[in-house]
């Protein structure tokens, strides 16, 4: 493959799909510890209403104010997540389990009843994203990564990805031992003054501006997958928590590179003529290292 | 004086001087629910004392220290600490929660855990220099832990766990140690290492506040206990606490206890 036909159809899904996988990866490392790994599913279920009202709202199909929608529809469910397992005093998962499904199904609702039928709004859409549509036909080879006209051209998916993920990064660096310490040990943690409670939301409102960030470019497949696939199988391979955020970033990124090249060309290597869904490819793939991990991984729990 | 009465009421006469007491609770009343946990609790824990909590399952042992700790939010009553409010003092205070209310499953080494109990000093991003190091692992010998340091923390038996708790406390250098059944799943050989620390701290003027169970030992371990069933029932030194009446009001044969709940009245 040429450079510039690289550069124009690979580079921009490439970058997104490996920045997407960053962005849901290192949240889920401290949703993993917390026993809140499903989280990433109830936010990509939870964002369809938040989707639905930004469209009836602006009556159109446009990115940032169905960003801003799901987001909001996230916090919505974060909060009430919360106040439903301290009110109820019940485990995560069911407290999660009860507003997604009301959420997803309210949205659904929402969908039927207003007129949708000439947009773009449907459920593959959702699941899949669109990775292999955010080309870049600005640009006419390496040298456009350097030529600000052609740089203006680049899907506004990667811009939103690229600050979403500096912003992961940044808090993540920032606030490492509140994390650390209220993940580890909430009592202790209380006792040297530290907001478990402030941090807790903060952590879940944090994976869910990736989750929406990452829903959009992407589709509900991957964020589902990056949260829990990549964290697990690092932990498989390591007992301290710097070296396991470390692997999950790398084993994300190598999930999205693998799985976007196998989805292009996996299927001509095997003799057929389609490619097939990066999307699915990518979560099948970080999917297949956790297998690999949990087999074969140094630090399965001992029995 | 710099408190933040909960209740209406004031129940701390104005001539009692709180600012001698490293812990001091007032008509403390916690619930979880319909049923207090703890029922307008007072107690003055003396200042370089070693001072057992003791009472039956579901009594509020961990409900009390943890409501003193501001972990649970009393629904009346308040908390002194040096005579001042807990939030300026937490720096003064060292918790070690119950060993099983953690995942010690957590990927994290011994000497990380010990050195969380110098977050206060390092903040946020404050580096961790070869000073801090040293003091961590000075913890850690005390507690007979200075081989286990870069194990992972699930490698432990619950002895050995129980003493890196212990020894993260000691790296907080507090003025006042509240432990939660620190004597819990623990080997005879961890037991005696830990009171040897915790009877090195208070003859260091150090105060020790310690939910206990086991009877046949308070005497020998502590100077005082403090009798809790929902309510006080007795406070004082141990000689003069630990007797067959007062235990039989706090415990009230087994009757009290078989009623009790487990997963309503877990403390």
């Amino acid at each position: 493959m040429s450079g510039q036909v690289f550069v124009a159809l690979s580079l921009t899904p490439l970058l997104i799909g490996v920045l997407a996988a960053i962005a849901c990866a290192v949240p889920g490392n401290f949703l993993l510890l917390r026993r809140q790994a499903l989280i990433g599913d109830a936010i990509s279920h939870v964002v369809l209403p938040g989707i639905v009202v930004a469209f009836l709202v602006t009556g159109r199909v446009s990115a940032w104010p169905m960003m801003l929608g799901a987001a909001a529809a996230a916090v919505v469910a974060v909060v009430l997540i919360e106040v439903i397992r301290r009110l109820g005093r019940i485990e995560p998962g069911a407290a999660m389990g009860v507003i997604f499904t009301a959420m997803f199904a309210g949205g659904v609702l929402l969908l039927e009843q207003s007129d949708t039928s000439n947009v773009h709004l449907d459920v593959e859409h959702a699941l899949m994203g669109n990775l292999e549509s955010l080309i870049w036909l600005d640009a006419l080879g390496w040298t456009s990564l350097l030529d600000p006209r052609a740089l203006a051209g680049l899907p506004p998916e990667l811009t939103r990805l690229a600050v979403v993920t500096a912003l992961v990064a940044v808090l993540t660096w920032l606030f490492w031992r509140p994390l650390k310490i209220t993940t580890f040990d909430e009592g202790f943690a209380h006792g040297v003054g530290l907001p478990n409670t402030v941090i807790g939301l903060g952590l879940v409102i944090l994976s869910a501006v990736a989750a929406v960030a990452a829903f959009d470019a992407v589709g509900s497949i991957i964020v589902i997958a990056m949260f829990i696939c990549p964290p697990a199988a690092a932990r498989l391979m390591t007992n301290r928590l710097e070296t396991q955020v470390a692997l999950s970033v790398l084993l994300a990124a190598l999930s999205a590179i693998l799985g976007y090249i196998f989805a292009g060309f996996g299927p001509l290597w095997l003799g057929f003529d389609n490619s097939v869904s990066a999307a699915g490819m990518i979560a099948t793939v970080s999917g297949l290292m956790l297998l690999a991990a949990a087999i074969v991984g140094p630090h399965r729990r001992q029995t | 004086m710099a408190v933040t009465p909960l209740s209406v009421v004031p129940v701390v006469p104005a001539s009692e001087d709180l600012a001698v007491y490293p812990l001091a609770l007032r008509g403390l009343t916690v619930s979880y629910g319909q049923k207090p946990a703890i029922f307008s609790v007072d107690a003055s824990f003396v200042p370089g004392q070693m001072t057992a909590i003791i009472g039956p399952n579901g009594a509020g042992k961990s409900t009390l220290l943890k409501a003193a700790l501001g972990i649970i939010t009393p629904l009346s009553g308040h908390v002194t600490v040096f005579g001042k409010a807990l939030v300026d003092q937490r720096q003064r205070i060292a918790y070690v929660p119950q060993r099983a209310s953690v995942d010690w499953d957590f990927p994290t080494r011994v000497i990380d855990v010990v050195l969380m109990g110098l977050y206060r000093e390092l903040g946020l991003l404050g580096r961790i220099r070869r000073s801090h190091h040293d003091r961590a692992m000075a913890c850690l010998t005390r507690v007979g832990m200075q081989d286990f340091a870069t194990r992972q923390i699930g490698q432990l038996s619950g002895g050995q766990q129980q003493r890196v708790f212990l020894a993260r406390a000691l790296a907080q250098n507090a003025d006042l140690y509240l432990l939660d059944e620190p004597f819990a799943g623990v080997d005879a050989a961890t037991e005696k290492a830990i009171i040897a620390v915790l009877k090195d701290l208070r003859d260091a003027g150090r105060t020790i506040v310690a939910v206990h169970h086991d009877l046949a030992t308070v005497a020998e371990y502590f100077d005082r206990a403090l009798l809790l069933n929902v309510r006080r029932i007795a406070e004082g030194p141990v000689d003069q606490i630990v007797t067959p009446d007062l235990l039989e009001r706090t415990y009230g044969g087994q009757l009290t206890m078989a009623r009790m709940d487990p997963a309503q009245t877990a403390s």
